[in-house]
């Protein structure tokens, strides 16, 4: 077999151990990467920086564990933002994998700036059904969550007070692992108009770019770039996306180097023949 | 660290280890692993669907609150369960009928306006080359036409239509590789979680 051959056979298992070192190394090296801010994130937090004390906010926490890594990071950034600035959050949870997670993060945020529930934010929860689930608080927040996670009526709550559905929120964030986000753009902005931010997994990104011009949603964050531009642009304490972004790269670069490998394999062993 | 959190990190991180374990070779460790995640997904969701869909939905409202109009949906629901027998299978059809019936009904004319005439207004936007807006919205105009020709095998791709389906083709490419490449970001952003979670826990056994 030749190099060029062998370039291109190269056991799998060696690239998974290079990819290991890539992401393991940099976690002990102290150093920082440039994380450059884009217009469709730059809009996200411009929107949510013109917002004002007693505003209504609707963030929509909809993953599992399984991808907290990108998702996590920006609900952290936004929810902090929001508490600092005293906007009330509504918040739900329609991945079915999801609501424990969510409550976590809604309890650590809560308490950091000392918030209450019912007073400065609300949290739904899960319910069945995204889909007819977000068309149902269309309507009213009642028909889908007569009361909140912690079974507390939502009538009774101060915040939730005149609050019936979208038309008193200033718009929705969603952060989502899945189709859910569809959901939102079909139903909750599709429907009844209300402004749609989304902030999704890397994987997702390159799909929902095509709502941006079309200006179904007016924001998009994309995986851990788009976290850790959210936490620059915040500039908040803690940054758990901006200080993984200096592993992403090297890893990138690792995996760009054994794409080039395999080309360089695959072109030299074409002309050999 | 306390005990409580240092043992339940721990299976944590041996069930991390077990899941990595498959990088090299299949072996018994990533089994249990995996059938674990399975399992605890199913029955984490099985709980919840029970508290915040039964409960709420069917429990309350019927028992507590004397409203037996929500005994019609739920008869539909246990009428989907029928599937499981083959005598009896013929039932669920009603529900299904039902449930489809609802879901398109709902879904056509929102998936019409949002997925297809909203998106396709934004591709028929000003075109010229004054400027960088609109030399964009022009190639956003020739890219999507093109894609679309190159889907288009009702006639033979030669000459000027294929050309235009040839870069078509490459229009998608270029869409399959920004593809792939967020795809590699959103995997490695997993595994730095997971990479940073087994440093974090030594660090703190360690103290």
């Amino acid at each position: 077999m030749s190099f060029y051959e062998k370039m291109m056979t190269l056991d799998r298992r060696w690239v998974y151990l290079c990819v290991g070192i890539a992401v393991a190394v940099p976690l002990f090296v102290p150093f920082t990467v440039p994380v450059s801010v884009t217009p469709e994130v730059r809009s996200v937090y411009d929107f949510v920086e013109s917002l004002k004390e007693g505003d209504r906010l609707f963030i929509a926490i909809d993953y599992d564990p399984t991808v907290m890594a990108e998702l996590q990071p920006m609900s952290l950034t936004i929810m902090r933002q929001c508490f600092a600035k005293g906007v009330k959050l509504i918040i739900s949870a329609l991945h079915q994998n999801g609501p424990g997670m969510a409550e976590q993060l809604v309890s650590l945020v809560s308490k950091e700036f000392d918030k209450k529930s019912g007073v400065d934010y609300c949290y739904l929860g899960y319910k069945p059904y995204p889909g007819l689930t977000i068309l149902a608080m269309g309507q009213n927040f009642r028909i889908p969550f007569p009361q909140d996670y912690y079974g507390v009526s939502l009538d009774s709550m101060p915040m939730m007070q005149g609050v019936r559905n979208y038309d008193q929120v200033k718009a929705i964030i969603a952060m989502e692992a899945g189709w859910v986000a569809d959901s939102w753009i079909r139903d909750a902005n599709g429907r009844y108009k209300v402004p749609v931010a989304l902030g999704v997994t890397g994987v997702m990104a390159a799909d929902y770019f095509q709502y941006l011009p079309s200006k179904q949603i007016f924001g998009l964050m994309g995986g851990l770039k788009g976290a850790a531009e959210y936490e620059s642009l915040a500039k908040q304490k803690e940054r758990q996306a901006t200080g993984r972004m200096k592993v992403q790269t090297i890893a990138h670069i690792m995996v760009i180097i054994f794409i080039v490998i395999g080309n360089v394999g695959f072109f030299m062993s074409k002309r050999k023949k | 660290m306390d005990l409580g959190s240092a043992l339940w990190n721990g299976l944590a991180v041996f069930l991390t280890l077990c899941i990595f374990s498959i990088l090299y070779k299949d072996n018994p460790f990533y089994k249990l692993a995996e059938h674990l995640v399975v399992g605890i997904s199913a029955g984490y969701f099985a709980i919840i669907l029970y508290y915040n869909g039964f409960l709420p939905k069917v429990w309350v409202p019927v028992v507590k609150e004397g409203k037996f109009y929500y005994l019609i949906p739920t008869i539909l629901g246990i009428m989907m369960w029928t599937r499981f027998s083959r005598k009896w299978s013929w039932v669920s059809r009603y529900p299904i009928a039902a449930y489809m019936g609802i879901g398109m009904g709902l879904a056509i004319p929102l998936t019409m306006y949002a997925f297809i005439l909203t998106q396709l207004s934004a591709t028929m936007q000003p075109v010229g080359f004054a400027n960088a807006k609109l030399i964009n919205n022009l190639l956003v105009a020739v890219w999507v036409l093109c894609g679309l020709i190159y889907f288009f095998f009702s006639k033979e791709h030669t000459g000027a239509f294929g050309w235009a389906a040839k870069i078509g083709i490459w229009t998608l490419m270029v869409g399959f590789g920004a593809g792939f490449g967020v795809t590699v970001m959103g995997r490695v952003s997993i595994l730095i979680e997971r990479f940073e979670f087994l440093v974090n826990y030594a660090k703190a056994l360690i103290g």
